[in-house]
Order: C-alpha cells, then sequence, then structure tokens
C-alpha cells in the first residue's frame, strides 16, 4: 500500500511504486475526471498538480510522490485561480469534445498561480504541452486571458438559467 | 568515410612494415600462455557465477538484437568498410558454439581466434578479454551452454576487400594485441585492482571511451573519450574539465549502477544500454571497486572535450513552470521546446516527473556541436528496465533538421550556458548514424 | 469502487408511458412500442414512466428537469445543446430547464432522415433534424396548451407557453409543465407536418450563442466518457495487435505475464492478444511482459511507397467512372496548365483512446462506449457474442473526439471477442501506439489534374481524374451509385463553386488490401478535393497572371453568396497590402457541406523551411446560424485540425506495419503554433448547412497557397515537405540560435520570488 495525498485527503493505493500516479487516480481510486490521451507526456490530458506545479501523471511514479499534496480537475475548483478558470472556460465557450480540457484547466489554473497577468507569449509557452484534438487553442488562450484580467475578450455565452444541466 | 578507408589502407601497409622489424617475434615472446584443460562439467555455481560475468563483460550488447531471442547474434556493425554482424553464442550445435570446447571458447576471448582457427574482427573485443582469467571465461560459456540453444541462419558480413581478408587480422593482433592476463597492479589496493580488473578486462571501457588510432585499435590515450556510432563516448578519466574528476563518488556510482547522476544527468545511446545490461547488474562492491579504479587513471585531455560551464543564468533564474526572459523565448526553438520537451525536462534544469529528466549539469548540453543531445533527440532514449519513467521517444521522424537544431541550440543556450552551434545540416548527417 | 450499472441517468428511455401515451413520433411515420427493440423496454422498465412523452425526444415528470432525448452524439460539435435548443426554442423552455439524454439504440426513432440510420457524421446533424426537431418541441407544447385549456375551460389561443410554463394572462394564471404533464398525455398528438413553426427571426434560444449543456461537467472532471465507465467486478485490459495489417498472433509466451501482481487473465483472439487486470498500469506491464510472436500475415509487402507506386499505375491506365460532365473538353484549345496531387493516408489520432467496456453474459451482452454508430455497434455485439439484437444493450457515453473513427466499430468488436472469454466485465483499453498503428484511416489519394486556359487566362476546360480507394464501398455500399460511382471521391470537385464551361471529373477505384479497410475522415471528400482544387485553381491565376482574389471572383459571377465570402475573408486579411519578405498571403474558397466558406491565411517562412501561420481569417455563410459561438469554435477548431494535417498528417506503412506510433511521430499542431483565428458569420436566411467539417476541408489549400504567395513554391503532395522550403543551400548551414532582444511588452515576474518556490517535484 502506498499512501498518497489527493485533493487533501490521504488515500491508500495498492499498486506498485512505479505505477503511474494517472493509473492510481483512474482505476485505483476511481477519480476518472484526470485523462489519458497517450501515456508519453506528450499531450498533457493527465495533468494534475502536485504541490500545486502542472505535473504529467502519466509518467509520475507514485512512488516519488512522498508527502506530496496532489490536487486534481475534481478540485481544482476550490482554488481561486481554478474557479476563475473553469468560469471562463464556461463564458468564452473553449470545451468541445472535452477530453483534453481537464488537462488543459489544469495547466492553465497552475499558469494563473505562478503568473496572474500572463501575456500570450506566456500562455503558450505554458499551454505548449497540452495536445487539442479539436484545435481549441484560439480559445484556451482567450479564456486565460479573461480569467486573468477580467475583461471579456471574445464571445461570451449566455448562461442556461438555473444549471440545472447534469 | 572515405578518409577513414584511407587510413585503414595507409595501416595494412604499416602492418607489413612492422612486422618485418621483427616486432612479430616480440609480441610471441611475451605473451602469456595458454593452459589447456579438460571441459569443465557446469555446476549451478559455475553459470551463477557465469551470469554475473556475462553481464560485468556485457556480451549482450553486441550479441543480442533489442527484442531478439538472447546472444543469438545478429547485431550489424556498420564500419567504414562494410557491415559485420555478431555470431550467435547461444549453445546450438550448427549455428552457434555449442561444439566448442572450453579450451576453444578461452582462446577466442584470449586470441581472437574461433573454433576453425580463422581470425575474428576485432569489433569483438578480445584485446580486452584477453586479461579475463580462465576460470572466469569457462564461467561465461558455462551461463551461455545453460541457456536456450537458438537456431539462426548466419548473416553474411559485406566487408570489402581487402578487409574481408581474415588472415590480414594476424598482423593487426601482432600490432595490437597485447596476449596477456591480467595482472593486479602492486601500487594499488585490491579493490582498485578489482575494479581494473572490471574496467579493463570484463567491462571493456577503453573499447568506446579510448580514441583509436590509425588502424582502429585502442590509443595510448586510455579513456579520454572517442566517437562510438555517432555518440561522444565522454572522456572518463579523472581530468576535472572534460573528465569525471569533478564528479564525487557517489555520483559516480549512481551513474553507473542506475544511469543517473544528479547534478550530473541520465545517461543515453550506447551508454545506456551498458547500463541497461551491464552495470546495473553489478554489485555495489564491484561497483565501488570501478569506480576506486576510475580514480586511480592518469587524468587526460581528448580532442573535442566537453567542459560543463557554471550553471548560466537563464536556467538558474527560470522556475520548474517558466523560462527567464532570455531573448530565446520567440525563436523556433523554444517554441519546439514548449512544446514537446517542457512537460519532462521543465526550464530550471530539475527535470519533471523524474530526475533522469534534469538538463542542468549535463555534458549533452554543454557540448556546442550538441553531439550527445541531437543524437538522443533523433533516437530517443530508455533506461525503464532501471526506472520507469526514464525515457524518451525519439523524435527524428515528425521534427525537421531546422527545428532540431534550433531546439538543441536553444537547449545549449539555455541549459548550457554556451552559444550553440548545430546546424540543420549537421543534424541531416546525424540522422545517417541514428538509430 | 462500487457503480450501479445504469450509472447515469441519461440513458433512460420511455416509450410505454404512464399516461397511457404509447406512441412515438418519428419522422413521416410512427412506430408503436411493441415495434421497438427489447433494449428500449429494457430501458424503459429501468428507468420508471415519466407523466408525459410526447414522442421519442421529450419527457416531462409531474417533478424535476424536462429531459431531452438527443438522436446525435457528442463528439465536441456541440449537437447535444444545439439539437435540444431546437426542441426548447418551440416547446418554449430555456436550456436551465432541461437535461439532455444520450439516444439509445433504435434506429426507428433516432435515424439521421439523411443516411436512413442512427449515424452521427458528415456534418449532417443540424441539416437533418432542424425542422424535425422543432417540430416535435412544438407538438409537444401543443399538447401542454391544449391540457391547460382544456383544464381551465379557455381557448387555447388565449393562452401562451413560455419558460417551461403555460400562461394565461387574461386571467394571471399558469401552470408548469409538470402540472400539466399527466394532462397533456391524454391530449391528441398533431400531425407534425401540420405544428406551426416559428420563423427564425423569432427565435429566442436558436441563433445566440446559448451555453452548451455540456461544459460544465467537462470542466471539473465530473463528465463520463466511454473510458471512464465504471462497472462494478470490472477488469481493466490493454491489448497487443498484429503490427502486420492482417497478421496474426503465431506463438504466445504468458508465463511472465501471469506473474506481474495484479495481473488476471491473458486472452487471446486471431490478431492479437489481450491482458487484464485490477488496473491498467497492471494489464499494461503483463502485456509487455508477454512473448509473442507474430505471422506478419499475406500483406507483409505493402508499403506507402508500393501504394502510392499502385496508385500511380491506376491513375494511368485503371478504368475510370465519370462523376460530372459538361460541355466537352477535348474541344477546348488554349493554354494548358497540368498538375499531379498527392495526399497521405491520415491517421484519427482522437484524443480519447479506443476503448469499449463489455460484459458479455450468457443470456445478453452489456456495452459503455461512445460510439458514432450506435446501432451498428449492438449489431456487431450480437454477431461476435453469439446473441440477438435484442439482447445487447448500449450504454451510449459522449465521445473524446470522433473524427470519423467512432464511425467504425472494429474497437467493438475486439472487445466482444475479448471479453465473451472472461466472466466478469472488461473495459478494453488500447493504448496510444495500438490506436494510432491499427486506425482505420483516411485513404491515400492521387489526383491528375488539367485545365486549359483561354486568352484572357481564364479556364475553358477543367478536368480531374481522381484515383483513390472508396471508403462508401465498404461501409456504405447503399449510397454508390448503380456503377458503383461513389460521390464522396470527387465530392467539392464534380460540384465546384466555379463556373467552368467545360468540365470533366472523374473516380479511377483503387482497391485496398482487405486487411486494411479505410475509412471517413473528418472532411471527408471536401477536405481532398478542396485542397486539389483550391491549389489548383490557385495554379491557374498565377499561370494566367492575375491576382488569385480577383481570379476567383471572377469565376463566382453565378456564385454571390461564395463571393461574398471571399470579399470578407480577403477584406479582413488585408489582401493586397504591402508584405515583408518571405510572407505571403493565401486564399481558399468552397461550399462543403452547404456552407459557402472562404479561408485566408498569412504566413512567413524561414529561410529554413520553417512555417509560421501570422494570421487566419474564415467567413463563412452556413445559412441559418444556430448558435454562432457554436459555428466560430468548430471554424477554428477545423482550421486547425486541417493545418495539422497539411503541416505533420501522414499515417506511413512499411512491411504492412503503421510506423508512426504516437504524438511524438505522429504530430499535432499546438498552442504556440497556432495564431487568432478571426471568424467571420455571414447573416444569412438560407437553410442551415452543415459546419463541423467546414473548416478541415477549406484548411489545407489557404495554408499552401499562402506559403506559394511566400516562397514560390507550390505544394502538390501532403503533409507539405519542409525540405522544398529552405531558402538556398547555404541555409542549412546556418547555425539556428535565433536570440533577439528580450520582448519588452511581456510583464515582469518576480524571479526570486518564483525561483524561491521552486519545482514541485
Amino acid at each position: 500500500m502506498i499512501s498518497i495525498n489527493v485533493n487533501g485527503e490521504d488515500r491508500q493505493v495498492d499498486g506498485p511504486e512505479d505505477m503511474p500516479l494517472l493509473w492510481a487516480l483512474r482505476d485505483v481510486l476511481g477519480m476518472t475526471g484526470t485523462k489519458f490521451g497517450c501515456g508519453v507526456a506528450q499531450c498533457g490530458a493527465c495533468t494534475v498538480h502536485v504541490n500545486g506545479q502542472a505535473v504529467r501523471s502519466c509518467v509520475l511514479p507514485i512512488g516519488t510522490l512522498k508527502d506530496a499534496k496532489v490536487t486534481t480537475v475534481e478540485a481544482v475548483g476550490q482554488s481561486e485561480q481554478g474557479k476563475k478558470i473553469q468560469q471562463a472556460w464556461l463564458d468564452v465557450e473553449v470545451v468541445q469534445c472535452g477530453y483534453c480540457q481537464s488537462g488543459q484547466i489544469m495547466s492553465a489554473a497552475a499558469l494563473l498561480q505562478h503568473n496572474p497577468n500572463p501575456s500570450d507569449a506566456d500562455i503558450d509557452a505554458a499551454m505548449s504541452g497540452n495536445i487539442c484534438r479539436c484545435g481549441t487553442y484560439v480559445r484556451v488562450r482567450q479564456a486565460i486571458k479573461q480569467a486573468a484580467t477580467g475583461e471579456k475578450v471574445a464571445m461570451q455565452t449566455i448562461p442556461n438559467d438555473a444549471e440545472a444541466v447534469r | 568515410m572515405i578518409r577513414v578507408y584511407l587510413k585503414l589502407v595507409v595501416f595494412l601497409g604499416l602492418v607489413a612494415l612492422v612486422g618485418a622489424a621483427g616486432f612479430a617475434g616480440w609480441r610471441f615472446a611475451t605473451s602469456d600462455a595458454e593452459v589447456s584443460a579438460a571441459d569443465v562439467t557446469p555446476t549451478p555455481e559455475l553459470i551463477e557465477k557465469g551470469r554475473y560475468l556475462t553481464a560485468a563483460a556485457d556480451c549482450a550488447a553486441c550479441h543480442t538484437t533489442p527484442g531478439g531471442k538472447p546472444f543469438a547474434g545478429g547485431v550489424a556493425f556498420d564500419l567504414p568498410f562494410g557491415t559485420i554482424y555478431s555470431t550467435n553464442i547461444t549453445a546450438d550445435d550448427s549455428t552457434g558454439i555449442g561444439l566448442w570446447s572450453d579450451d576453444e571458447f578461452v582462446r577466442a576471448l584470449h586470441k581472437g581466434v574461433g573454433k576453425d582457427g580463422r581470425n575474428l574482427y576485432p569489433a569483438f573485443p578480445y584485446t580486452s578479454y584477453t586479461g579475463l582469467t580462465r576460470d572466469d571465461a569457462v564461467a561465461i560459456k558455462a551461463y551461455l551452454f545453460s541457456l536456450p540453444k537458438e537456431r539462426v541462419a548466419e548473416k553474411e558480413n559485406t566487408l570489402a576487400f581487402p578487409f574481408n581478408q581474415r588472415w590480414a587480422m594476424t598482423f593487426w593482433n601482432v600490432a595490437f594485441l597485447d596476449q596477456k592476463r591480467f595482472r593486479p597492479d602492486p601500487g594499488l589496493d585490491h579493490v582498485a585492482n578489482r575494479g581494473a580488473y572490471l574496467a579493463t578486462a570484463l567491462g571493456h571501457c577503453g573499447e568506446c571511451h579510448t580514441p583509436r588510432n590509425l588502424a582502429f585499435a585502442l590509443s595510448g590515450k586510455e579513456f579520454a573519450g572517442a566517437e562510438i556510432r555517432g555518440w561522444h563516448a565522454y572522456n572518463i578519466t579523472p581530468d576535472r574539465d572534460e573528465g569525471v574528476g569533478a564528479w564525487t563518488d557517489s555520483q559516480l556510482a549512481s551513474y553507473l549502477s542506475t544511469g543517473h547522476a544528479e547534478g550530473r544527468g541520465a545517461a543515453s545511446g550506447p551508454m545506456a544500454e551498458v547500463i541497461v545490461n551491464s552495470t546495473k547488474l553489478l554489485t555495489k562492491p564491484d561497483i565501488d571497486a570501478l569506480v576506486a579504479y576510475m580514480r586511480t587513471v592518469e587524468p587526460r585531455k581528448g580532442d573535442g572535450g566537453v567542459r560543463v560551464a557554471e550553471s548560466p543564468k537563464s536556467m538558474t533564474t527560470s522556475t520548474a513552470w517558466a523560462a527567464a526572459p532570455s531573448g530565446a523565448e520567440n525563436g523556433l526553438g523554444a517554441k519546439v521546446f514548449q512544446g514537446a520537451c517542457a512537460s519532462c525536462h521543465q526550464w530550471n534544469g530539475k527535470g519533471q516527473q523524474t530526475p533522469y529528466a534534469a538538463l542542468a549539469g549535463t555534458r549533452a548540453v554543454s557540448d556546442p556541436e550538441g553531439v550527445n543531445l541531437v543524437h538522443v533527440m533523433l533516437e530517443g532514449t530508455d533506461l525503464r528496465s532501471v526506472h520507469q519513467a526514464a525515457w524518451m521517444p525519439k523524435f527524428a521522424e515528425a521534427y525537421t533538421d531546422a527545428e532540431l537544431a534550433a531546439v538543441a541550440n536553444y537547449v545549449i543556450g539555455h541549459f548550457g550556458g554556451k552559444e550553440g552551434k548545430v546546424t540543420p545540416e549537421m543534424v541531416s548527417e546525424r540522422r545517417a548514424t541514428a538509430k | 469502487m462500487s457503480a450501479p450499472v445504469l450509472a447515469s441517468p441519461s440513458r433512460r428511455l420511455v416509450l410505454q408511458a404512464g399516461g397511457g401515451l404509447s406512441l412515438a413520433f418519428l419522422f413521416g411515420g410512427r412506430v408503436s412500442a411493441q415495434d421497438a427493440s427489447p433494449q428500449a423496454k429494457l430501458e424503459a422498465a429501468a428507468a420508471g414512466d415519466a407523466a408525459f412523452a410526447p414522442n421519442a425526444f421529450i419527457r416531462i415528470d409531474k417533478t424535476g428537469p424536462i429531459r431531452l432525448v438527443i438522436p446525435n452524439v457528442d463528439m465536441g460539435q456541440g449537437i447535444y445543446a444545439t439539437e435540444a435548443a431546437m426542441m426548447a426554442e418551440e416547446l418554449e423552455v430555456g436550456l436551465g430547464q432541461v437535461v439532455v439524454e444520450h439516444a439509445p439504440p433504435i434506429e426507428p426513432l433516432y435515424q439521421t432522415p439523411l443516411f436512413k440510420s442512427q449515424i452521427t457524421g458528415g456534418s449532417t446533424s443540424v441539416r437533418a433534424f432542424y425542422k424535425g426537431l422543432r417540430q416535435v418541441g412544438a407538438a409537444a407544447r401543443t399538447m401542454l396548451v391544449g391540457a391547460a385549456a382544456e383544464q381551465w375551460g379557455v381557448p387555447a389561443e388565449s393562452l401562451k407557453a413560455e419558460n417551461g410554463k403555460v400562461v394565461d394572462p387574461a386571467n394571471n394564471r399558469s401552470a408548469t409543465y409538470g402540472e400539466l404533464a399527466e394532462a397533456a398525455a391524454k391530449q391528441p398528438v398533431p400531425d407534425l407536418e401540420k405544428v406551426a413553426l416559428k420563423e427564425p427571426k423569432d427565435f429566442k434560444l436558436l441563433g445566440t450563442p446559448f451555453r452548451r449543456v455540456d461544459t460544465a461537467d467537462k470542466t471539473n472532471g465530473k463528465l463520463e466518457f466511454g473510458i471512464d465507465s465504471k462497472v462494478e467486478g470490472m477488469q481493466v485490459a490493454t491489448l497487443a495487435l498484429c503490427p502486420h495489417v492482417g497478421g496474426k498472433v503465431k506463438s504466445l509466451k504468458i508465463d511472465e505475464a501471469k506473474k506481474v501482481p495484479g495481473v488476471r487473465d491473458v486472452i487471446q483472439i486471431e490478431g492479437g492478444v489481450a491482458v487484464s487486470g485490477k488496473h491498467f498500469w497492471a494489464a499494461k506491464m503483463g502485456l509487455e511482459a508477454l512473448e509473442i510472436e507474430w505471422d506478419e500475415g499475406p500483406h507483409a509487402d505493402f508499403s506507402t511507397e508500393s501504394h502510392f507506386k499502385a496508385l500511380d499505375e491506376t491513375s494511368r491506365t485503371g478504368k475510370a467512372l465519370v462523376a460530372a460532365s459538361e460541355g466537352d473538353v477535348t474541344k477546348v484549345t488554349g493554354k494548358k496548365v497540368e498538375a499531379i496531387y498527392r495526399l497521405p493516408m491520415l491517421a484519427h489520432a482522437a484524443l480519447e483512446p479506443l476503448n469499449a467496456t463489455v460484459h458479455v453474459r450468457p443470456d445478453a451482452c452489456e456495452i459503455w462506449v461512445g460510439t458514432q454508430v450506435p446501432v451498428r455497434a449492438v449489431q456487431i455485439a450480437a454477431k461476435v457474442a453469439g446473441l440477438r439484437e435484442d439482447q445487447v444493450i448500449l450504454h451510449q457515453h459522449y465521445l473524446g473526439g470522433g473524427f470519423g473513427r467512432r464511425l467504425e466499430v472494429d474497437s467493438i468488436e475486439t472487445a466482444v471477442k475479448f471479453a465473451k472469454q472472461v466472466p466478469y466485465p472488461l473495459k478494453l483499453v488500447w493504448t496510444r501506439e495500438e490506436d494510432m498503428q491499427h486506425d482505420v484511416p483516411r485513404p491515400a489519394y492521387l489526383d491528375r489534374m488539367s485545365a486549359t486556359l483561354g486568352d484572357d487566362g481564364f479556364p475553358l476546360a477543367f478536368t480531374d481524374r481522381v484515383t483513390g480507394a472508396s471508403v462508401a464501398a465498404r461501409w456504405a455500399p447503399v449510397i454508390l451509385r448503380k456503377d458503383g460511382f461513389d460521390s464522396d471521391t470527387t465530392e467539392c470537385a464534380a460540384e465546384m463553386v466555379y463556373h467552368v464551361p467545360n468540365t470533366h471529373v472523374e473516380w479511377a477505384p483503387f482497391q485496398m488490401p482487405e486487411a486494411l479497410p479505410i475509412g471517413w475522415w473528418r472532411g471527408v471528400g471536401p477536405t481532398h478535393n478542396l485542397f486539389t482544387v483550391e491549389s489548383f485553381f490557385d495554379e491557374l491565376a498565377h499561370a494566367a497572371g492575375k491576382d488569385p482574389v480577383e481570379y476567383r471572383l471572377k469565376l463566382l459571377s453565378k456564385n454571390p453568396r461564395a463571393a461574398a465570402t471571399l470579399k470578407d475573408a480577403a477584406g479582413k486579411i488585408g489582401w493586397g497590402e504591402k508584405i515583408g519578405p518571405r510572407r505571403g498571403r493565401g486564399i481558399a474558397t468552397g461550399a462543403p457541406f452547404g456552407a459557402f466558406t472562404t479561408a485566408a491565411v498569412e504566413v512567413e517562412v524561414s529561410p529554413q523551411g520553417e512555417i509560421r501561420i501570422v494570421k487566419a481569417v474564415c467567413s463563412v455563410d452556413c445559412g441559418v446560424v444556430m448558435n454562432p459561438n457554436t459555428v466560430e469554435a468548430q471554424i477554428q477548431g477545423g482550421l486547425v485540425f486541417g493545418w495539422t494535417m497539411a503541416l505533420y498528417g501522414a499515417l506511413t506503412y512499411e512491411n504492412g506495419a503503421a510506423q508512426q506510433s504516437n504524438f511524438h511521430d505522429y504530430r499535432m499542431m499546438r498552442m504556440n503554433e497556432t495564431p487568432h483565428i478571426d471568424v467571420s458569420i455571414l447573416k444569412s436566411g438560407e437553410a442551415p448547412g452543415g459546419i463541423g467539417e467546414v473548416g478541415t476541408a477549406i484548411a489545407a489549400p489557404a495554408l499552401t497557397n499562402a506559403i506559394f504567395a511566400a516562397t514560390g513554391v507550390r505544394i502538390r503532395e501532403l503533409p507539405i515537405d519542409r525540405k522544398l522550403l529552405i531558402e538556398n543551400g547555404d541555409a542549412k548551414k546556418k547555425n539556428v540560435t535565433e536570440r533577439e532582444a528580450p520582448d519588452r511588452k511581456a510583464p515582469k515576474r518576480d524571479l526570486a520570488e518564483a525561483t524561491a518556490a521552486g519545482g514541485a517535484s
């Protein structure tokens, strides 16, 4: 058993030390918000935060985590930056198929955490490790801008009142 | 290539002259005599000893193809004068060495002569193995004979004349094979002497790390660094600038047993294969012995040695998540790095997810020519058998010469603090030698 | 870990409503509950009764949100929101008052009329359901209003429906749809063709940037894709298929794999092996410990090189089928321009790797998957499992990208083949490598084009001889013409936006090896033919010495909608304005999927051949717009998809095996390569066109035409060979360091502070 701290809770994982965090999250702890895309740290779909830093969980052995604090997309909204990012994602409607977006949001939230007012170049540098096959890059950039500055930088969606959507 | 060919022709003439000078007689007089004995009956202990020694001698490096049957041979050696293939050293009677006696096996290791009496090519490092004790050689044979026999058709070498003339190797051997068993150096303690045996006779480190002379034989600049398969086999003498003199003992030991040393980086290319097949399997006392011996080697500088500069500001003022402004961030190299590299290597040199991805202090990023850096991009690296996350895919196919040159220069600048001199043309040339 | 078998509430379907309504609508007819598949009954039983279910698409309970069943699947195109909005518009509810559900696989109810099959693809959803779903919304509203009128004893005309309620303004009273549901179920069902529909100008929801219904749960990890299925007792598996197409397992040693902790079973089928275990990692480690020997099969000599040789042979000598012929191209004389274009095979590389969770029991087969073809999935599963189709239960999921890959059921077939050998539910997850190496790729094409220009430089004749394999011949032979002609192979070439008096477009069919089926790929025929046609017409403009925009405009004199997009895009990209060295602007126009479109791109090509897209504009007239936000998103994303293809896309084969395996060698455009993309939506009252594939189809030629403008190099083969763009031999020898002055505009970071915080791992 390996103990890892995920979203503020100590969780026990029955698996080998070299098991990547991604599979501990998805298949052992049942937290499927973090996605499997490539397994070789080339796409970023599996991005989580470890001590506030965006990392690729598909190549991060759980045995190396020790006391590190892992945050996943399920809890990113609990931080101020994460919440801002999620809201901007809704307002600008970044998402298409959505499969890469857990990773995009984790990378974006980490960026804002470290750099509250990123330039376009800063955004590109921090986000280029995240592939979006649907090609939502233009809006990812806009949403990060909007989350950072509060200024509306793109077409805004009209919220569906009483967010009763599943 | 043509230059190398000419070198060889010159060498053949040279050998003839040397022979005429009676050098041969001297060689014969100073050689250790072979001891003949009946074949020993393998015991489990002997086989186990042989297993360890086979790893220490890294036989697999040349006799096992990637993903192929163990020791079934067929590994290609592309030499300037043609291609030769390693042989099947499993105990198959017809295509392997199943019919060889102990004496014949020992003779091959010590003298570079096959069962049929023909000369072997010195791609087989018998100039090093000649130092092995008969006991160790027999143990290796016992282990090889304990493995499944593999029947594989022999691949024909494609050497051009005159290099296909095996008899000519007799002259080469006269010149460069010093047939002596390993003798402890009375000036060294027994630990360093054990290390010397491991490094010279078994591990044959010099075969890659010692520059070769005109005749493709090892020169006197022992361990001063050479080129192998297009990679730098770096200087491993205690020279503080170009060698490993500044490394701590624990860094050296860690590098040999895990393929990685904190602050020095990870092994890749042919050295990663050595670690996977050989040094990671050595016991701690043997690793310590190797380190102790390497400390006693004469410090030397080689040609084109790589010096690691002081950590550059571009790296030390960067964070894990963002590069400090350096003036290079809008260039092609930075862009490629952001997309394909930063997820693992990060900006501060420390590496992400795994310390194997740390670039700070590595010779690869400190070489303005980016020889190993470009090769690792082209070939990738794989140390997964040591550490699950120690792996990099090959980027040769999807990235152009210009992109790889640009990202190499970016990395050399950002992490190595030097001005990269890699051109697209150089990348294009290195593709030819990349696996 | 425990999860109910019917994990999400989204798959409920009620045909036999408690209120007594037993009929379901479908377009052009009715189907009774008895005719519906047993799965529908099964799901109905599991879901309980809705008070009011006027048709297969709308469910209204006494309490709780209104449930809308969406006939198409959502793979990123936002169709759940768009089709929900079509119904909600006429039903008079807000999207906040509804939940959407995946339609179960019941072809008579949920088929796309254009295909007569329950399929999502070809940018058809809006075109197919625009009228029908508004009709079902209006019909349900009519019944709800009718129920209220009867209850209150007032004429229906005096009432109005709004925001999920029926309101009686004269008497200042209202009733919610929930309250009226039971009574509404007793109302007569109106004739769908006779219900009155709103004019687009009266739309409240459609035409506005309403928010998608799935975004929130895609930003917090809650939404389940197929790969996220959790089924009680399931084991996770991963597989290795023979790398050589059509090959199979020759020998297998499993001892080492069985020793891997967490491994449960090693399961074999003819073409491959899977290992199951407690989690994916155990399965993968187990798989790597297997010793597998492959039989390379009959196509070990198939390679990209041999394939193009064969294509060329067919192109030169093969019999062709005529797609379109007008006038007589043989009788025209003038300046002749000829070119050969080559397009590679392509992988889909949807970001969600292929997967399916399957539980085969003696009497049933249950599947959890995201698929574009749910009915086909059921059919193949039944066949493989040896069950009747009504014994197959399919739980539809959101798709982590489709792009045509999930129009195939090979991955479901494979999963069932493995799953039927084990007693537990098997979640089969493909690695990225397996996904890529066993794609059903977009076919390669080799097209010979020619034109004869008149004295004024404009074409008097145009011919295009397309050579390539037909996807439809395997996938949907019913859509072929009687003589076997597949219109997909020439779509957008046989029906160009330009007017040329004499044209002849034909297709020379090519036969792929049976073991290497080819598939649909985003943008289908138009992605292929708009590249060749728009590149070639750019060549013609150049040959005529005319400006490419002016040239096209003249040829579009009979096509005002296309011309309008061309003028708009040219204006917005700054066409004709001065531009720096090795920079150029390119343009491409077309009308794929019923949407008139022009893309314009400005590029910069470095002396070493590297391409940077500086800016891009796309102008589109896609008829009545459902949601401008979605249109913009689809165009932007589609362009990136198409440029990715142009820059990097090629799946190549050697020894019958695909050579690429993951994103390091099958490359994707990344954010720092993507410019801002300005999308301009032209106002239009025309019938809606498709939008999901339009950007992809128009992307490549706009880019390559810009590259021509920047460098003078005409790209006739994709992906773009950047070696062709190297300025001269010296550029290769140039050291690429590119140090520039630091970007002064970049905000300063507090680096000392940042460094102190350090890296995390």
